[in-house]
């Protein structure tokens, strides 16, 4: 038996495998391996993409995030600011109100002192008046009396000269 | 569990598959001779030109395949049944006036007159030529069988794609995408380099496949040592082409380490030179024989450990050649994937190599 058989390679199954093999791959190319090769690349990639998207989406999400808080402090300080505010507006209007409030008193205070004041004025009066009259009635009764005697008008002049010697 | 149930009954198939088909084939030899264990391994090595599948009741079951010759009168073509399965010369077949013999599956013309083959010392026909022969030979014909299960799978399995949405490996994509993605990521990029990888896709992908189908049609007994990718042909045309795509993508840089080495002294370069020129061609040659003797290598050895059942004309040898066979078919099925890995792997650092940018 010839053992060279083994490594001689016959022209029939060369011939046939190169043809086969080159039908082989532009067949597979064509239809297996460019639609394998591109949807298993296609998917890498949008996995990529989808993975970017989603590190974006996080930063994002952070950003929002210490966005919502920045105006949530401002929120925050902007409403202890417009309570400070209304405090202090509702403390001026008190405060004004009050002051108001004591103005009118005073004012009223002052009209009633003004008015107890002048009646007072005028009820003295009165009673001077009243009390001139009864005094000068008073005085001409003891005149009248004290004139009815000649004695009694000379001790009269007398006790009235000598007050003038004190004067 | 259901894993390893599922192995075993694998494996269990394997053995009974392994050993009846070869017991089967190996006893007609018997029957009529002395039994020759190198002719029956040799028969089961070698291409045929006829799908020889079994011997029942002394008469071959087989598949006839068509014969292609080409002679100094044109195309001749028949079917190898005209030969009557034989081998030994003996069965004379006319067409288109000529007068073909078919010796140790290999055909000759015979001249006029003559009716059998003979020849020199130096075993030359004396009487006969050898026309070109381009036949439909066994290892053709499961070529072409494997090409039809390669396409069937692989476009079954790239039609999957376009039928789901958003790209999702469904079905029989599932199973393909993984080993795609392998050649792809295990092979192509680190061996060529992430920027020129794409344009060797097709080939590494298709050699891959092609070797690996072939490399496990050849261990499936029933087909009765289909043994393609353990043929020096097969192996030999695939290394040429690997051979033909590394040249034609060799740049600037390629060449001058062949021709040139750059880096070290002109003595040194000229005493280089001769080595790399024959480096280039050693490189597909090594392809060449790796594949081809490592594949035979495995049949040779199931058919001789399934030979000494015959040998020693014992019952009591098969549990130790079955024991052995099985074996060593376990360690094939591996072997089928390592081969076409390897051929795949260094074809693609050949391309890697020719395709390299300078960065000294």
């Amino acid at each position: 038996m010839d053992s060279t058989q083994f490594v001689t390679p016959g022209f029939g199954l060369v011939f046939w495998t190169a043809i086969t093999f080159i039908f082989l791959l532009l067949i597979l190319k064509k239809f297996a391996w460019k639609p394998i090769l591109g949807a298993v690349s296609d998917r890498e990639e949008s996995i990529k993409s989808a993975l970017a998207a989603a590190e974006e989406a996080k930063k994002e999400m952070q950003n929002l995030q210490s966005d919502n808080e920045r105006i949530l402090k401002e929120a925050r300080a902007e409403r202890d600011a417009m309570l400070k505010e209304a405090r202090e507006i509702k403390e001026s209007i008190v405060s004004e109100a009050k002051q108001q409030a004591k103005i009118e008193a005073d004012k009223m205070v002052r009209t009633a002192q003004a008015t107890i004041e002048s009646e007072k004025k005028a009820a003295v009066a009165d009673i001077k008046a009243q009390v001139a009259t009864l005094s000068v009635d008073i005085a001409e009764k003891v005149i009248k009396e004290q004139l009815s005697g000649k004695d009694k008008q000379l001790k009269l002049v007398e006790d009235m000269l000598g007050d003038i010697k004190l004067n | 569990m259901k894993l390893q149930s599922m192995k075993t009954r694998f494996l269990t198939i394997c053995l009974i598959l392994f050993s009846s088909s070869l017991v089967f084939s190996s006893e007609t030899e018997e029957e009529g001779a002395e039994f020759n264990p190198q002719a029956m391994i040799t028969h089961h090595v070698l291409d045929a030109h006829e799908f020889h599948i079994i011997d029942w009741n002394h008469h071959p079951i087989s598949l006839p395949l068509p014969i292609i010759l080409w002679t100094e009168n044109g195309l001749v073509t028949f079917m190898s049944s005209a030969f009557e399965h034989d081998d030994s010369g003996k069965v004379m077949v006319a067409r288109n006036g000529g007068k073909f013999v078919k010796l140790h599956e290999k055909i000759y013309q015979l001249d006029a007159g003559a009716n059998t083959v003979s020849f020199d010392a130096e075993h030359h026909p004396v009487n006969a030529s050898k026309p070109l022969d381009i036949s439909i030979t066994r290892n053709v014909f499961m070529m072409w069988v494997s090409v039809i299960v390669l396409l069937l799978i692989f476009i079954a399995a790239a039609r999957r794609y376009k039928k789901s949405e958003n790209n999702v490996p469904t079905g029989i994509a599932g199973f393909i995408e993984p080993l795609v993605v392998f050649v792809r990521d295990e092979i192509g990029i680190p061996m060529i380099g992430e920027h020129k990888y794409k344009k060797y896709m097709p080939y590494l992908l298709t050699i891959f496949f092609f070797i690996w189908i072939n490399n496990i049609f050849g261990l499936i007994p029933i087909l009765n040592g289909a043994n393609l990718s353990g043929n020096i042909a097969f192996t030999f045309t695939l290394a040429i082409f690997t051979f033909i795509i590394t040249t034609f993508s060799g740049n600037k840089n390629y060449w001058k380490h062949i021709f040139w080495m750059p880096g070290v002294p002109v003595p040194m370069k000229i005493f280089l030179m001769p080595i790399e020129i024959i480096g280039m061609f050693v490189k597909p040659i090594s392809l060449m024989i790796r594949l081809f003797a490592n594949i035979t290598a495995g049949h040779i050895i199931v058919l001789a450990l399934m030979s000494l059942i015959f040998i020693f004309k014992s019952v009591f040898i098969a549990p130790v050649s079955v024991g052995f066979a099985l074996f060593i078919g376990v360690i094939e099925i591996i072997v089928t994937a390592i081969q076409a890995y390897i051929f795949t792997v260094l074809s693609a650092l050949y391309f890697g190599m020719a395709t390299e940018e300078e960065h000294h």
